[in-house]
């Protein structure tokens, strides 16, 4: 047998892993990350059986004010919303935390209801506002820095003057004054009218605030592939531009997007607490973590945990975001200096 | 022996000496913010008109004491209250000789004219709705620059001045002895002076006014105690108001002795920490003042009674009166009139047990008017302010609205807009939540002007009167009330209760609780003296 005949009997090499596969070997590989995401999975599990809790374990409308109802403790039957033991008879107490696997565990809110009930159900809409927020974030972001980037011109200079605009605001002070204007009637976009009270005026408010903060970074990465090699071929090549868009660039800048995926996630839940503790965020009878803390404040002193509650949970929550964020910007873009 | 003896009386004299409060020092005063202009003839809050009632005197005023003689007017710069003439439509006043502004020019029949002339031409907040009895008032209210006022007439050489009415009223003096009428001097400009104060003929004055930081008064030069009822000399030497903490670090203050009094309602998780542990620094007190639903009787779906009837027979006002704090705080009510009002006669239909006072939700009753009303399904949406206890009060509605069968929201809006926004029927407010209270001890200015056509102005941002209701037949009863009790007040009092009662049965709004004033006061404060008309006086409080 010749020696050309043996090398073509050897078996072949294994085919090299691909980008995504090699990611996600890394990811695995990091325990800090998969923590989090273990974190986040009970944390958004909990919050999924909100209503079995409600209904199965508190017993309660977590939406419904029980000013005069009663619960039993300790096999004494006892008033929610007690009158404070005090000389001049000032001031009522709502029922604190039993903490047993029961009715009000974590204690009652002003409104006589039950905080660990209305921590899951906030839970479920802090979740969801921030994870569709980001993904409006996302979506926004990918479409101006791909179109400024590739573009480039007067595009670039219209998209990046409108974007330099809306990141001149301090963000807080942006989403405050949209959600105070917004919130009095709702917004119109179309045909499609967004009710004040519903949890999509939150949502739309913090999915545009943070459309800069990715945007940039999308542009300056599609220029520098606009100018790749591979990009020049298909130019030279004749491919028609929304192809090399699709085809050749937008795969690259996914990786970008997944990257700040978890930190936009992290940035708009705390976007929406901080509105909603404002009570321009989620409005009655919705409630979220921030609503929560925000009902909670007034009891800081006598009933901590309504606030102290779902403080514990945005900070788990945006940790836990945080270092997956950081995970998977190793795992991607180990180059990647988002941070600075 | 003599020494022993000498001793016990050193130690008594140091222990009353540490024990009684006395004449001087500085009374601090804090509060959250400034209120808007210190002109008194502008200025419409009780923030301020606990300030300008030791600044500045009318020819009457009420008198600075506590409990029912708060109420009661007093002659200030006027020698006496002068009988009505003329079936109670002329009223002469003589002015009481050598009083001196803070700046030491004498008060004048000059002055007094100049004053109610301005107050037209300031646009004084009632100028259109108190202050038109007098004759040429409504041209004045109209055309304040060109306002002449023929019905106020100085004699200078007799030190008098005439007041000629349209007709009579029997809240006149009442509206004589309340800032926006008090005597200023005859070149004060006549705009609002904003932050610049005005010299008065009180106890104090001004020294320096910022709304950023406060206000700082001190003893009027010019001031020699001529009645202790109308102006009392005051105790402090110089009352600081401090602007800018919040309530909850106000309370904390106030127990650390940083200040002797704050302004703000005690936040409610603060009222068992005050009531457990400074006891003795807490004082409650009845007051004129009561929250309410208003519901637009122009608009679905409280257009129809039977679902306002509804409304009313499902509140639980028992649970309204825990978010304000409990039962030593406030009480449930159905009616209009508080219980400290003349004219008022317990009364409440919307209950279990219909009779004097409410006992509890008639869920029964309230579902069968809903039925009867055919609104189930309705969207209703409440218009609350967003700081407490007006939002959770809200939140509680919207429970209630929603068990009824209404789809409930609830928008919380900055007390700086929410209560010119539900006043305004353009804004289409279907319920709201709000509070009223007394300007002066009479029936009519909660009747009259929360229920009076003349209060109602479409599409406008001053329309007390948020139900819209106009009824003229009631509106005669109500002026014919006002007029008898200038003469006759018991049979007056019995009219207003008629009254009262008749507007309670229209459900034109849920009367949810009449409430108490609680005051904290650090350690060291004395004589704190409550009045029903101005609520705390500061000049008679002793801290040195």
């Amino acid at each position: 047998m010749s020696a050309v005949a043996e090398k073509l009997a050897e078996p072949l090499p294994p085919p090299a892993a691909g980008y995504w596969a090699t990611a996600l070997r890394k990811l695995r590989r990091d325990r800090a990350a998969m923590a989090a995401l273990v974190v986040l999975a009970v944390i958004t599990l909990l919050c999924a059986l909100a209503p079995f809790y409600a209904r199965d374990v508190a017993h309660a409308d977590p939406f419904q004010s029980n000013l005069s109802g009663t619960t039993i403790v300790h096999g004494r039957r006892v008033e929610v919303l007690a009158p404070a033991d005090n000389p001049l008879h000032l001031g009522i107490e709502p029922i604190g935390p039993t903490w047993r696997f029961g009715p009000y565990m974590l204690g009652a809110d002003q409104q006589g209801r039950d905080v660990a009930a209305r921590l899951l159900y906030g839970g479920r809409n802090s979740l969801l506002i921030a994870f569709a927020s980001a993904a409006i974030c996302l979506i926004l972001a990918a479409l101006t820095g791909l179109a400024a980037g590739f573009f480039g011109g007067w595009t670039d200079r219209i998209i990046s003057a409108v974007l330099d605009v809306i990141w001149a605001f301090p963000v807080f002070l942006l989403a405050i004054s949209l959600s105070v204007v917004l919130i009095a009637h709702g917004v119109r976009i179309g045909p499609l009218l967004i009710d004040a009270s519903s949890l999509s005026l939150p949502i739309l408010i913090v999915g545009v605030i943070y459309v800069p903060y990715v945007a940039r970074p999308v542009r300056g990465r599609v220029i520098q592939l606009r100018e790749s090699e591979f990009v020049l071929a298909s130019v030279g090549l004749g491919v028609p531009p929304w192809r090399i868009l699709l085809i050749d660039i937008l795969p690259n800048v996914v990786s970008t997007l997944v990257v700040f995926a978890p930190l936009i996630v992290a940035l708009n839940m705390l976007t929406e607490s901080a509105l909603s503790f404002l009570s321009i965020g989620v409005q009655p009878p919705h409630a979220s973590w921030g609503t929560i803390i925000g009902n909670g404040e007034a009891l800081i002193y006598t009933r901590p945990m309504v606030a102290i509650a779902p403080g514990i949970a945005i900070v788990l929550t945006v940790l836990a975001l945080n270092i997956l964020g950081d995970g998977l910007r190793d795992a991607l873009d180990p180059r990647a200096k988002l941070r600075n | 022996m003599r020494r022993l003896a000498a001793l016990f009386l050193l130690l008594a004299g140091i222990g009353c000496g540490f024990a009684r409060a006395a004449p001087g020092g500085t009374l601090r005063l804090v509060t959250a913010s400034a209120s808007g202009s210190f002109d008194p003839q502008i200025n419409y809050t009780n923030r301020y008109w606990e300030i300008f009632q030791a600044m500045y005197d009318g020819l009457v005023s009420f008198a600075k004491t506590s409990g029912p003689e708060s109420f009661k007017v007093v002659p200030d710069l006027a020698t006496a209250i002068p009988a009505p003439a003329d079936h109670g439509t002329t009223y002469v006043f003589h002015l009481r000789p050598g009083i001196e502004f803070s700046n030491g020019e004498p008060v004048t029949v000059q002055a007094v004219v100049h004053s109610f002339r301005r107050l037209f031409r300031v646009n004084s907040p009632n100028a259109g709705t108190w202050y038109d009895v007098i004759i040429g008032g409504r041209r004045c209210a109209a055309h304040p620059r060109h306002c002449s006022l023929p019905g106020l007439v100085g004699n200078a050489a007799e030190g008098t001045v005439t007041f000629h009415l349209r007709h009579p009223d029997s809240e006149f003096l009442d509206q004589l002895a309340v800032p926006f009428a008090s005597i200023l001097p005859a070149d004060t400009p006549e705009h609002d002076m904003g932050t610049t104060p005005i010299p008065g003929t009180g106890a104090y004055m001004a020294r320096s006014y910022s709304p950023a930081s406060g206000i700082v008064l001190v003893r009027n030069p010019h001031f020699r105690e001529w009645s202790a009822a109308a102006q009392p000399g005051g105790f402090p030497d110089r009352i600081d108001y401090h602007f800018g903490l919040t309530a909850e670090a106000q309370v904390s203050a106030v127990e650390n002795g940083q200040y002797d009094w704050m302004f703000e309602d005690v936040p409610a998780d603060r009222l068992n920490e005050i009531a457990t542990r400074y006891t003795r620094q807490v004082h409650i007190n009845p007051v004129n003042y009561f929250f309410y639903l208003p519901m637009n009787i122009h608009i679905p779906p409280f257009n129809d009674k039977d679902a306002r009837l509804a409304v009313e027979y499902a509140v639980n006002r028992a649970s309204m009166v825990k978010l304000f704090g409990g039962p030593a705080l406030a009480a449930p009510t159905c009616q209009i009139l508080p219980p400290e009002m003349p004219g008022y006669r317990p009364y409440c239909p919307y209950t279990k047990n219909p009779g004097a006072k409410w006992s509890a939700p008639d869920w029964r009753k309230a579902r069968a008017y809903m039925k009867k009303s055919g609104m189930t399904g309705q969207p209703v949406t409440i218009i609350t302010e967003v700081q407490s206890p007006f939002r959770e009060i809200g939140i509680y509605l919207q429970s209630v609205l929603n068990r009824l069968g209404f789809r409930a929201s609830v928008k919380p809006l900055s007390p700086d807009i929410e209560f010119t926004y539900i006043q305004n029927s353009a804004n289409k407010v279907q319920i709201s939540v709000t509070d009223w209270a007394q300007d002066y001890a009479a029936p009519s200015d909660f009747l009259n002007v929360l229920f009076s056509c003349k209060s109602f102005h479409p599409a406008s941002d001053d329309s007390i009167n948020m139900t819209g209701f106009c009824d003229p037949a009631i509106d005669r009863e109500m002026q014919k009330a006002i007029v008898l009790s200038v003469r006759h007040p018991r049979q007056g009092d019995a009219l207003w209760a008629h009254v009262d009662h008749q507007i309670t049965r229209r459900a034109l709004v849920a009367s949810l609780f009449s409430v108490k004033k609680l005051d904290f006061v650090s350690a060291r404060l004395r004589n704190f003296t409550f009045s029903g008309e101005y609520f705390f006086l500061p000049q008679l409080a002793m801290v040195k």
